[in-house]
């Protein structure tokens, strides 16, 4: 009875949705639109929900799919493990037989994300502080980059500093405004943060070319490395690597080291921070300035590697897209990142068969991902300190 | 008698039209249990509030006093409060950082000093400077808070998976890895059984006894206040009414008054 009741919710949602998604249906009809009522593919797709909710209840009991916090101990170890073995395949990588150019662009991308990740994670994940604009980071390294080596004629090893640093001055340019804010507040004040940012890029036609863009940003010189296109993109991929396990080994250091932990604490509780002497500004700014500085830096390699930026590339979808990847990860989990940017990066790069089903495909994933771990893939915080070495 | 660790002249503490805190003066001295006591909404929490730099007072002053500096509180941030005049606090309801280990508590309390020694991140993302040994050392003296506490075996918990009494008691043992020079606990004995509440007692006098600091308590649990403190100031409506020792405090009508309410309810 429970049963009939639970999927006679269920087909009621599902009428109340497919009202208008089937039941109505607008056709052209000699230049103007009119109105066509299916009832009959509505009454079965309604009843299709009814049968499928009543089976399922019958087949897996009433139960509510349970929530699952904890990740099994087994895992737990593995990640030991698992960590080093993704660095060593990344590394081969470009080596072994499958690596053909179109497996190298896919790896190029998602490892831009990895760092982009990584760099969010600092903000989100470790301090706690909810950014919806860090593209806006990612935008000014690879404006910095394109600038300066358009006009001044620098090369990309010494734009690449220099976007992390003027990433870094806008970090904090937008942390001061927003140390008061916390949560949702800040949430909105990112978000709009990045859009300035962008619109600015568009309309400062006098320094940036507007939504032209910029064209013939040099490629980043490879010392007579890479003689085949192949190989040049090989040369691009190890630079992003080389970036991005450098972020991740800072980060892994900072998280042992005071300023790291005052980061988590901060997320943990503010107002206890301020109790034991920690000071929250200093604390929140160094966050959004070392986030923003790999961000820059990621920006900057965005620049080199496409040779063309324009101010398109720096949507709110792409800081949605980065939020996405550090919390499907899991927050604050460094591999996390790494499996969901595969997800979120790789996955509709391999479903481009699918054409226009790739989305679909995309968002199954994503919701079949938040049944299983809903707090991410890998949600497990293991301590920066330990008194007793661990088993 | 040794010199005011805390003193508080005139404070007044007022939100909009409510007064919490009127004029309120009280001292506190190193090596001595000051309870503050009142009934519900007398505004201890507010008094320990303007302590902490978390409210700023309306009027008045509070300065610290140590090593022969004097630290006015109500000019500081909170931050400053607790890193330079050396004042930790508890809360109300526990503030501890869940997620976070219960070794990684007392060590973030020893935030400052560790800053320092990694010189501010930069020697210590490098490898270089005196960090690891620095952090050895806060590691030891967070151990021997957790052994003082009896936690010592949960360290590498969650702090969050701890019982609500332990949990209280990591929460006095992290201010003190700030190596305070006043500690002020609100309600530490709140929601804690009789035979926590009795452990609770000796930790507070052996943390008195064995390090000299001075401690402020907001406390309920008249037991407790009655049996451990130094002295006893009493608070109703925002205003001190009683001010003295445990035996003085108890026989002032105007405190049996506060507490029991005027016999012939006069209104």
């Amino acid at each position: 009875m429970a049963a009939i009741k639970d999927a006679a919710v269920a087909a009621g949602i599902a009428a109340a949705l497919f009202l208008f998604f089937i039941g109505v249906h607008t056709v052209p009809r000699g230049g103007v639109l009119s109105v066509e009522t299916r009832w009959a593919a509505f009454g079965v797709a309604v009843a299709v929900v009814f049968a499928g909710r009543l089976a399922i209840d019958l087949l897996f009991g009433l139960r509510r799919p349970t929530i699952r916090v904890a990740i099994p101990e087994r895992l737990r170890g593995a990640s030991r493990w698992v960590g080093p073995a993704l660095v060593v395949f990344a590394l081969a990588l470009p080596f072994l037989p499958f690596a053909d150019r179109r497996v190298m662009d896919v790896a190029i991308l998602v490892a831009t994300y990895v760092m982009l990740g990584w760099g969010l994670n600092i903000v989100v994940g470790l301090a706690g502080l909810l950014d919806l604009g860090y593209v806006a980071f990612y935008a000014v390294g690879a404006y910095t980059c394109a600038l300066l080596s358009i006009n001044f004629g620098f090369g990309f090893w010494a734009c690449l500093p220099l976007a992390g640093l003027m990433a870094a001055t806008f970090g904090v340019a937008l942390g001061f405004p927003v140390l008061r804010l916390r949560g949702d507040y800040l949430a909105i004040v990112t978000l709009g943060f990045g859009e300035m940012i962008r619109i600015v890029l568009t309309n400062w036609v006098s320094l940036t070319r507007g939504p032209n863009g910029i064209t013939g940003v040099p490629r980043p010189s490879h010392f007579g490395l890479a003689t085949t296109p192949l190989e040049r993109v090989v040369f691009l991929y190890y630079v992003i690597l080389l970036l991005a396990l450098a972020t991740n080994f800072i980060t892994l250091r900072l998280r042992r080291l005071p300023l790291g932990r005052a980061w988590e604490a901060l997320r943990e509780d503010e107002i206890a921070c301020r109790a034991l002497g920690i000071n929250p500004t200093t604390v929140k700014l160094s966050a959004f300035a070392i986030g923003a500085t790999i961000g820059g830096v990621a920006g900057s390699f965005f620049a080199a590697r496409q040779g063309f930026i324009s101010p398109e590339s720096f949507t709110f979808i792409e800081s949605a897209i980065i939020l996405a990847i550090v919390v499907l990860g899991g927050m604050g989990s460094q591999l996390g990142v790494v499996l969901a940017a595969f997800v979120l990066m790789g996955i509709p790069e391999w479903f481009r068969e699918l054409q226009e089903y790739r989305m679909l495909a995309f968002g199954i994933c994503m919701v079949l991902i938040m049944i299983w771990r809903p707090r991410g893939l890998l949600a497990v915080r293991t301590p920066t300190i330990r008194l007793r070495r661990a088993p | 008698m040794t010199e005011a660790l805390l003193q508080v002249d005139g404070l007044s503490m007022r939100f909009g039209g409510l007064t919490a805190v009127h004029d309120l003066s009280l001292e506190a001295r190193a090596g001595e249990i000051t309870a503050l006591i009142g009934p519900n909404g007398a505004g201890k929490t507010t008094v320990f509030n303007c302590i902490t730099g978390f409210y700023k007072p309306s009027a008045g002053t509070l300065v610290v006093s140590r090593e022969g500096r004097l630290f006015a509180l109500e000019h500081m941030s909170g931050h400053a409060i607790a890193r330079r005049a050396r004042v930790a606090r508890t809360f109300q309801n526990v503030r501890l950082f869940a997620g976070m280990s219960v070794l990684e508590n007392l060590i973030v309390a020893q935030h400052n000093a560790l800053m320092r020694a990694s010189g501010f991140t930069v020697l210590g993302l490098l490898g270089i400077g005196g960090y690891r040994a620095a952090e050895r050392e806060a590691v030891e003296f967070a151990r021997e808070w957790l052994v003082r506490i009896g936690l010592e075996s949960r360290a590498d918990d969650d702090a969050g998976h701890l019982s609500y009494g332990d949990q209280r008691r990591l929460e006095i043992a992290r201010a003190m890895c700030t190596r305070p020079a006043l500690l002020c606990l609100d309600e530490p004995a709140a929601g804690l059984n009789p035979s926590e509440t009795h452990g609770l007692r000796r930790l507070l006098a052996s943390i008195r006894d064995s390090e000299g600091i001075g401690i402020v308590l907001i406390e309920h649990d008249m037991g407790v206040v009655m049996g451990i403190s130094d002295h006893i100031v009493v608070l109703d409506y925002g205003r001190k009414i009683a001010d003295g020792t445990a035996d003085e405090v108890r026989h002032d009508p105007a405190v049996i008054r506060a507490y029991l309410g005027d016999g012939e309810d006069a209104a």
